[in-house]
């Protein structure tokens, strides 16, 4: 089973940090905004200096090339970036179908990028990264830029892939509905240290 | 065919008819009336000084004394590059990058086309040498700042596209390629059309200078053909190192971005 460690990480103002993460498994993590939510992300996707070792099975993460590392253990940000012309052009050419459940046309593929909404964005920054196979997933936020029913749409298609992919993930969210429906365990950002919200299972 | 000399007090009239644009200026409120003043009051200085000096070296033509005004041309190059980047690397980077950059590019060109394609005797001989390197110089110079100036600027407007490609798992140098073309364009452009353009838009500057001078305009045409593909060469090669070096330099051995290493300067 894939295990993810992370042994006393400390970036800005947190520290600390202590978590063991399995495959299948999501650990979200809840805080107000600037308490460094996304640095943590950011520092077990190795893209900030930072202290403390993370251990994705018997990989070391100084122990590879930061490449290598980010291509196991993947963030998604909460505002994707689109650097080529077309849509098509971000996947490998064997990566370009779309899940249905997402609620994007096939011919989404052949779009411009400027043609794309913010909520069109962030779902394709999602089967972006899972197209290239990581075992970890950082997700910022996911659905920060959905509505309702497109939310609930995605957290479906996404517990299912975590959970047939055996995927280990930490989740940035803030509500609380969300975070009770899909979270294995909840940890929240108390002054300058992660602490378990009790009652979460 | 014999040079004619140019009397001083003949230059000076050439001066009094940038006293009179200045006037103009002036009157007009163009406001460049002083800047007009002061460049070409150091043009005068500057050139004179290094009339003085030429004529010093290429009495003496000690070897020591032509490597040393070649370390100072390099120098002050070094400072000039360092002064056209709006960001810059912090600390000796900045500096070191492009003034190495320069040395390894301009004078291994300048050394090769001495030995090897003119042939002076010695290959130092200061008529040839600083002349061609001044120039050689001067135009990388210009391709490592402005490919340099180009780099971080893209680096930094385009940070977070770059942090995106790197937490898809690219290697920093995929993740920087296109910005790393777009640097060495903008660097090598300035030669490429230099080099498109000449004899047909301009008359190079060496090349008018060498036939007023009295040169057979064919040899001048060889010589002008010789500095422009070194210069191109000299120019291509710096700015290919100055590029890879500086951007490496953006990423640290986790090939994170590391924009912390950049400062931004004030407009001069």
């Amino acid at each position: 089973m894939t295990t993810l460690t992370l042994d006393n990480i400390a970036v800005g103002a947190l520290e600390g940090v202590n978590l063991s993460l399995h495959g299948g498994e999501i650990v979200c993590v809840s805080g107000p905004s600037g308490s460094g939510k996304s640095r943590l992300l950011r520092a077990v996707a190795d893209l900030d200096p930072h202290q403390g070792t993370v251990v994705l099975d018997a990989m070391q993460q100084g122990s590879v090339p930061g490449h290598r590392w980010r291509r196991q253990v993947m963030m998604v940000p909460s505002d994707s970036q689109w650097w080529h012309e077309d849509v098509g052009a971000h996947f490998e050419p064997e990566q370009r179908k779309l899940p249905s459940a997402l609620g994007l046309p096939p011919e989404t593929m052949d779009w411009t990028v400027s043609r794309l909404s913010s909520g069109e964005r962030q779902r394709l920054a999602l089967v972006r990264a899972l197209a290239r196979q990581p075992r970890v997933l950082l997700l910022d936020e996911p659905t920060a830029n959905l509505d309702e029913d497109m939310t609930r749409q995605v957290e479906n298609w996404l517990l299912e892939e975590i959970r047939t992919r055996d995927l280990i993930v930490i989740w940035i969210g803030h509500d609380i509905g969300q975070i009770e429906r899909v979270a294995s365990r909840h940890y929240r950002i108390q002054g300058n240290t992660l602490e378990p919200v009790h009652g979460s299972h | 065919m014999e040079v004619i000399d140019l009397a001083w007090w003949k230059l000076a009239l050439t001066a009094l008819l940038v006293l009179a644009l200045a006037g103009v200026s002036l009157a007009t409120r163009l406001g460049i009336g002083r800047s007009l003043l002061v460049a070409a009051s150091r043009t005068v200085i500057q050139l004179a000084l290094i009339g003085l000096v030429l004529e010093a070296l290429f009495a003496s033509s000690e070897f020591y004394w032509i490597a040393l005004l070649a370390l100072v041309m390099l120098l002050v190059a070094g400072r000039e590059v360092m002064a056209r980047q709006q960001r810059r690397l912090r600390g000796v980077w900045a500096f070191g990058i492009g003034t190495g950059a320069m040395f390894v590019s301009s004078f291994t060109v300048t050394v090769l086309a001495l030995v090897v394609v003119i042939g002076p005797q010695p290959w130092y001989a200061p008529q040839y040498a600083i002349p061609l390197l001044g120039m050689m110089l001067g135009n990388t110079m210009t391709g490592v700042a402005l490919s340099l100036d180009r780099l971080n600027e893209s680096v930094w407007s385009q940070r977070s596209i770059i942090e995106n490609r790197l937490m898809l798992g690219e290697p920093w140098n995929q993740a920087l390629e296109d910005i790393r073309r777009h640097a060495m364009r903008s660097g090598m452009m300035p030669s490429i059309n230099a080099m498109a353009a000449a004899g047909i838009v301009s008359l190079p500057g060496m090349m008018t200078g060498q036939i007023l001078a009295g040169s057979p305009p064919a040899v001048a045409v060889k010589y002008q053909i010789l500095v422009m593909l070194t210069i191109t060469v000299g120019t291509g090669f710096g700015t290919l190192m100055a590029v890879s070096w500086g951007s490496r330099r953006l990423f640290d051995d986790r090939e994170r971005l590391r924009l912390d290493r950049l400062v931004h300067q004030k407009n001069q």
